[in-house]
């Protein structure tokens, strides 16, 4: 049996994984990437629009802080996140961007001076402040009150991990490339570390370490409409879902990105309608405003989808053989505009569909995009169940997106939650009781376990279709775990997928290499796939409201009073279902309590706490009405105390100079 | 428009834009040049498989097709199938280009796949451009090297030329996908060269400002045979790069300073 021990293991190399290397590193800790692919081709690339830091550089950022980010974002997230981690994130999130600024990372800068930029369909000349040339430029987004999004033209994700996949090979930090782990290494309600196949070779070796974190990404794979790249199968959670204690949050919230095209579901990104671009219908009639006055194409993405499905619902959309969709018309921002600051699109455009999108429409219609859910932790990272294990990025429910996370908040939470789980992590490292104390016999029995179910896929009797199951999970979850949900269909759902489980245990192979085989990879991960599918379908089954991402027809209401708290899945066994439990949100300590988002549905229950705690908001902010917005905050909901010391701190705006906001003890 | 953008050549109406379909669907014969180290007995060999074409079918596509239904064995790579991660490139027709925005329209009824020369081969088409990009960047430094540090986290962000940041992007565009070193003569001939990759990767950090490094710190790196005068102008990396990452200038440029250098 071979046996690597390291401090930390990373079980991921994209964004989120490398920054909590690179962080855990410097703190003196060794660390060790495993990732499927070289890291540089981790989903994290794909993200295009930007990263939202409440810089304020633009002119039409003016006037951006923490406390409008902070309220967008919970906004966004229908009351879901947990406001504190909310807090530490937009907190973090300037000072990630200008660790990135650091590092290298090319961000498109300010250019003082006049520009024309479309608003609302119309041109508008704006103009940027001579103190605001050069610094890093912000975009608008969907769901949030000020041009926040930083960006690299529509190449932001691409460009940060090679930015911070660089500083990684800086550090030393060495990455396993082409290996998967399999199962997590646990005992006495303890993670050290995990099981892991090379892919290239086939053999099993045993990681055994302090500190398993697990920055996987997401799950969008489980569906068969998803933007998400083939390998976001969900694997990090299912890990941890299969060790029976550690537990997945609101697995049930996934997102639907507006404009995926049709009908590949590759992703063209928000900074297209952020830049201005218009969704249109099979008469080129801009609907957006009829449903969405205030935000029109610019609401949050599980609005805009909603009310782009509700529209091809009414026989709207544009036909093609494919079925119907709906037009993206982004030629009004000009030639110029879309080769240099929406380039990936074009070449998508050109390539995939021989579309140019300087001249034509580009067919779309909402895509799976985003896992809000994943591995439960509470603000340092780490599960409230299983110590020792962490999670970071997409694969953790950590929870700053709730459900609906806003545009712009992903690639923001990889670095900022890498950044601070990253610091937690090498705490947890550094003290003494956290020594690997797991005797070597009970590493062998987990190894011999996986590597019994991996033979008994390749030399059993099973009859079973691997990559036909795959294709019947991902069917039935578009079908029936999309963006409209019915009880009905959800329960037609949750039953066909549990059967789907029952014939995944009898599996066979066609191929019966034990090295590198793609069938067996399928075989064991659609294993594993499904038990995260009925967390969703399963989830979402029982939560009778609709809230963000999770629309009930049935139950079309936002119902705090009911469901104001988060889902919680374990798995048990050979159980074909999770055991669901509730954390409940407390209304009590809320900065922001509960209301109307600003745009979409606006009638839903109260919680019984919110009327209370509202009028105990309003009588501090009254009462401090001349202290500082910090002051304030702190008032109603301190945080700081929560964020790794080297993180804390204000963040120095061109209107918020260093002198005034950063020299009060802060 | 810079450069870069004029080579993206106007191609046919090839997709699925909703233009109406063709009604009988071409069979193709995909030839796939086969072979798995791990199992030495079986040589490498040309496979064929037919397959009927859909609308809008890429080779991302296509494989996976023949692996689900004909070949559960194949060796190919995808990861993120809409051409920015680099995973996917392979040799089509005897040309090297990503495979998963490569449409079956664009090529005859037959074709032939092949693995990328020159990297290690994991199986079939699928080659460890993973490894070898690692050591090349760990040989050339190929990060930023801060001028500071630990810079104040709290401060507003040093200020950058919106220009110089933009030239610099331009480079950064490069994913790795490992068409220019399987496109290159001097490669075929230098294990260790560092490659139009490699090069463009120096042409960047040389850009930019933050970078503490000098020339004098890149002409240890690349001011030999296994670097920038190794290449031998053929410039194929130029014409194969799926990005148009303007390759060639950027090493015209690159040798140029190194010469200067090595003469002074």
């Amino acid at each position: 049996m071979k046996i690597i021990y390291t401090d930390v293991l990373v079980i991921g190399g994209g964004l989120a994984g490398l920054r909590v290397a690179i962080g855990a590193k410097r703190r003196g800790h060794d660390v060790v990437i495993l990732s499927l692919v070289p890291p540089k081709r981790s989903h994290s690339a794909a993200a295009q629009g930007g990263m939202q830091a409440s810089l304020a550089n633009v002119i039409k950022g003016q006037g951006d802080t923490e406390d409008i980010h902070f309220e967008d974002t919970v906004r966004g997230s229908d009351w879901g996140a947990d406001q504190k981690v909310v807090r530490m994130f937009v907190n973090t999130a300037p000072k990630a961007v200008r660790e990135l600024a650091a590092w290298g990372l090319p961000w498109s800068r300010v250019r003082r001076g006049d520009r024309t930029v479309i608003i609302n369909g119309q041109k508008v000349t704006i103009t940027e402040r001579d103190e605001a040339h050069g610094l890093v430029a912000q975009r608008d987004f969907g769901g949030t009150k000020k041009w926040r999004t930083c960006y690299v033209s529509d190449g932001t994700g691409h460009a940060m991990l090679q930015t911070v996949s660089d500083q990684a090979i800086g550090a030393q930090i060495p990455v396993h490339e082409r290996t998967e782990a399999i199962a997590l290494i646990h005992d006495a309600g303890r993670c050290y570390g995990a099981i892991v196949r090379n892919l290239i070779t086939g053999e099993l070796v045993a990681y055994v370490a302090k500190a398993t974190c697990v920055a996987s990404g997401g799950a969008g794979r489980i569906y068969r409409v998803t933007t998400n790249a083939v390998i976001c199968e969900g694997i990090g959670s299912a890990l941890a879902l299969e060790t029976g204690i550690a537990r997945l949050g609101n697995m049930e919230a996934i997102q639907f990105h507006p404009t995926g095209i049709f009908p590949a579901g590759i992703l063209v990104t928000e900074g297209c309608r952020g830049d201005g671009g218009l969704l249109k219908d099979v008469d080129g009639h801009r609907f957006m405003p009829d449903y969405e006055p205030e935000k029109k194409e610019l609401a949050s993405r599980d609005v805009v989808s909603r009310r782009m499905e509700e529209h091809i619902a009414k026989g709207k959309g544009a036909k093609s053989r494919f079925g119907d969709h709906i037009w993206l018309d982004i030629t009004l921002l000009g030639e110029q505009h879309i080769r240099h600051n929406l380039r990936e699109v074009f070449e998508i455009c050109h390539y995939f569909m021989g579309v140019d999108p300087t001249k034509d429409w580009i067919p779309v219609r909402p895509a799976q995009h985003y896992t809000m859910g994943g591995v439960r932790t509470n603000h340092t990272g780490e599960s409230p169940d299983l110590k020792g294990l962490f999670a970071a990025g997409e694969a953790a429910c950590w929870d700053m997106h709730g459900f609906n996370r806003l545009g712009g908040n992903s690639v923001a939470e990889t670095v900022v939650a890498g950044m601070i789980v990253g610091e937690f992590i090498a705490d947890y490292c550094d003290r003494l009781d956290n020594e690997v104390d797991i005797p070597t016999s009970l590493v062998h029995d987990f190894l011999k376990r996986e590597q019994g179910k991996l033979d008994t896929l390749v030399d059993g009797r099973g009859t079973e279709d691997a990559s036909a199951i795959k294709a019947e999970m991902q069917d039935l979850m578009t079908a029936k775990v999309g963006i409209f949900r019915r009880g009905e269909d959800l329960q037609a759902a949750v039953d066909e997928l549990q059967r789907l489980l029952v014939r995944s245990r009898n599996i066979g192979l066609r191929e019966k290499a034990r090295g590198a085989n793609p069938e067996l990879v399928t075989a064991y991960r659609v294993q594993k796939m499904l038990k995260v599918a009925l967390c969703v379908a399963y989830g979402a089954l029982v939560r009778t409201e609709s809230r963000g991402a999770h629309f009930r027809q049935d139950f079309p209401r936002r119902n705090d009073a009911e469901w104001l708290k988060r889902t919680l899945a374990s798995w048990k066994g050979e159980e074909t279902l999770p055991s669901l439990a509730w954390e409940a949100l407390d209304v009590g300590t809320m900065e922001l309590p509960p209301g109307w988002r600003g745009y979409g549905a606006k009638d839903y229950v109260d919680h019984p706490d919110t009327p209370g705690r509202a009028a105990d908001v309003d009588a501090v902010k009254a009462k401090m009405a001349d202290a500082s917005r910090f002051d304030v905050q702190e008032a109603l909901m301190p945080y700081d105390e929560l964020l790794p010391e080297p993180l804390r701190g204000r963040n120095e705006r061109i209107d918020e100079p260093m002198d005034k906001t950063c020299e009060s003890g802060k | 428009m810079s450069d870069a953008n004029s080579k993206i050549i106007p191609i046919a109406k090839a997709g699925n834009g909703g233009d109406g379909g063709s009604a009988a669907h071409r069979q193709l014969k995909i030839s796939v040049l086969r072979y798995n180290p791990q199992e030495p007995s079986q040589p490498p060999r040309m496979q064929t498989y037919p397959l009927e074409e859909a609308d809008g079918m890429t080779l991302f596509i296509a494989l996976n097709e023949i692996r689900e239904k004909q070949d559960p064995s194949l060796q190919f790579d995808f990861v993120c199938r809409a051409g920015i991660c680099g995973s996917c490139a392979m040799v089509i027709n005897g040309r090297p280009t990503l495979a998963c925005r490569t449409l079956t329209k664009s090529l005859g009824a037959e074709f032939t796949l092949a693995p990328l020369p020159f990297f290690e081969l994991i199986g079939d088409l699928s080659v460890n451009t993973g490894k070898w990009m690692r050591g090349m960047s760990e040989r050339l430094g190929g990060w930023l090297h801060m001028k500071e540090p630990n810079p104040d986290l709290r401060r507003a962000e040093q200020k950058m030329d919106p220009d110089l940041a933009d030239k610099i992007y331009e480079l950064d565009r490069c994913v790795e996908c490992g068409c220019c070193v399987a496109a290159c003569g001097t490669a075929r001939m230098r294990k260790d060269f560092v490659g139009a990759v490699g090069l463009n990767r120096v042409a960047r950090f040389r850009l930019d400002p933050r970078d503490a490094r000098t020339d004098d710190d890149y002409y240890e790196v690349i001011g030999d045979d296994d670097g920038v005068f190794g290449c031998m102008s053929l410039l194929a990396c130029h014409d194969v790069c799926p990005k148009d990452l303007p390759l060639a200038t950027q090493i015209a440029f690159v040798r140029r300073k190194m010469v200067s250098l090595g003469w002074s």
